[in-house]
C-alpha cells in the first residue's frame, strides 16, 4: 500500500495541492490536507477501483477540507458563536424599522485583472477576519468551495434555516465591508 | 409587497435554494422597481462568480506545485 501511496503522491500530489489551495487559500493548510488525504487513502484502499485514483483521492480530500474547517469552528471562543435568535435586531445596522436600507448599496467595482484580483483577495480576507468565525466558515464552504447546502448543514450540525440566516448575514457584512475597503487603486 | 429587508433575504436565499414561484415573482417585481436591491442582487452574484473563477484559476494553474520539502515530509509520514 505504501508503494501505491508514493505513486499517488507523485502522480496526483500537485493536483490535490492545487485543489486544496483553491479552497483553503492557505498553503500550510493545503499541505496538511494533502497529507491527511494520503494517510486516509492508505488506511482505506478498498475504495479504489470504483473510480480513477484521482477522482477517489479528490473525494477524500474534499472531506478532509471540511474536517479542517470544522476543527477551526470548534476552536472558536464561545463569545464568537452567533446568537441566531437575535436575527431581527442584528440587522438593525442595515435596515430601518420599516425595512428600508439605511445605507443603500453603493457601486462596487469587481477586479478585472490578476493584480486587482490579488488585491481584492487580500481586502476580502481582511473582511472575512472581521466576521464571526462561524459566519466566515460557512461563507467559505458555500460561496468559495461551492459545497452543497445539505452537506454544510450535516457537517456543521445546523438546520437549513440557520444556514440561510448565517449566509445572509455573512454576505451582508462582507458586501458592506468590501464597499468600504475595496477601492481599485 | 416586499420591503427591502425581506427582498435582500430572498436575494441571498436564492443562492442557496430554489425560491417558490410566488417568492420569485415577488422578488422579480421588487428588483424591477428598487435600484438598491437590484444592485445588491447583482453584487452578490458577481462576488460569487468571481470567487468561483479565482478558485478555478488556482486549481488549473500548473505552475503551483507542492514544494519539494512538503513532498518529502508527506512521504516520510506515508512510509513511517
Amino acid at each position: 500500500m505504501t508503494q501505491n501511496a508514493n505513486d499517488w503522491l507523485n502522480e496526483h500530489g500537485d493536483y490535490l495541492y492545487r485543489f486544496a489551495l483553491a479552497k483553503l487559500r492557505d498553503p500550510h493548510q493545503a499541505e496538511d490536507a494533502v497529507q491527511e488525504t494520503m494517510l486516509a487513502a492508505i488506511k482505506n484502499p478498498s475504495f479504489e477501483g470504483q473510480s480513477s485514483s484521482r477522482t477517489w483521492l479528490t473525494g477524500i480530500l474534499k472531506h478532509k477540507i471540511i474536517d479542517l474547517q470544522r476543527k477551526q469552528l470548534r476552536e472558536q471562543p464561545v463569545s464568537d458563536v452567533v446568537d441566531l435568535d437575535a436575527s431581527d435586531t442584528s440587522m438593525d445596522d442595515f435596515f430601518d424599522n420599516s425595512g428600508h436600507w439605511l445605507d443603500k448599496p453603493q457601486h462596487l467595482d469587481m477586479p478585472d485583472n490578476a493584480l486587482q484580483q490579488s488585491q481584492f483577495l487580500s481586502v476580502l480576507d481582511g473582511c472575512m477576519n472581521k466576521l464571526p468565525k462561524k459566519l466566515a466558515a460557512i461563507f467559505m464552504l458555500r460561496d468559495v468551495h461551492d459545497t452543497d447546502n445539505e452537506i454544510i448543514c450535516k457537517e456543521l450540525e445546523i438546520s437549513t434555516t440557520n444556514a440561510w440566516v448565517m449566509l445572509y448575514r455573512a454576505r451582508m457584512q462582507l458586501r458592506k465591508c468590501l464597499e468600504i475597503n475595496w477601492v481599485i487603486g | 409587497m416586499l420591503n427591502c429587508k425581506s427582498a435582500s433575504q430572498l436575494v441571498s436565499q436564492s443562492l442557496d435554494r430554489k425560491l417558490s414561484f410566488f417568492e420569485r415573482w415577488q422578488l422579480k417585481f421588487h428588483l424591477f422597481i428598487c435600484d438598491a436591491c437590484h444592485r445588491f442582487n447583482q453584487q452578490l452574484l458577481q462576488l460569487r462568480a468571481m470567487l468561483k473563477k479565482m478558485s478555478q484559476q488556482t486549481e488549473e494553474d500548473v505552475s503551483i506545485t507542492l514544494s519539494p520539502e512538503a513532498k518529502e515530509r508527506i512521504k516520510e509520514k506515508i512510509n513511517s
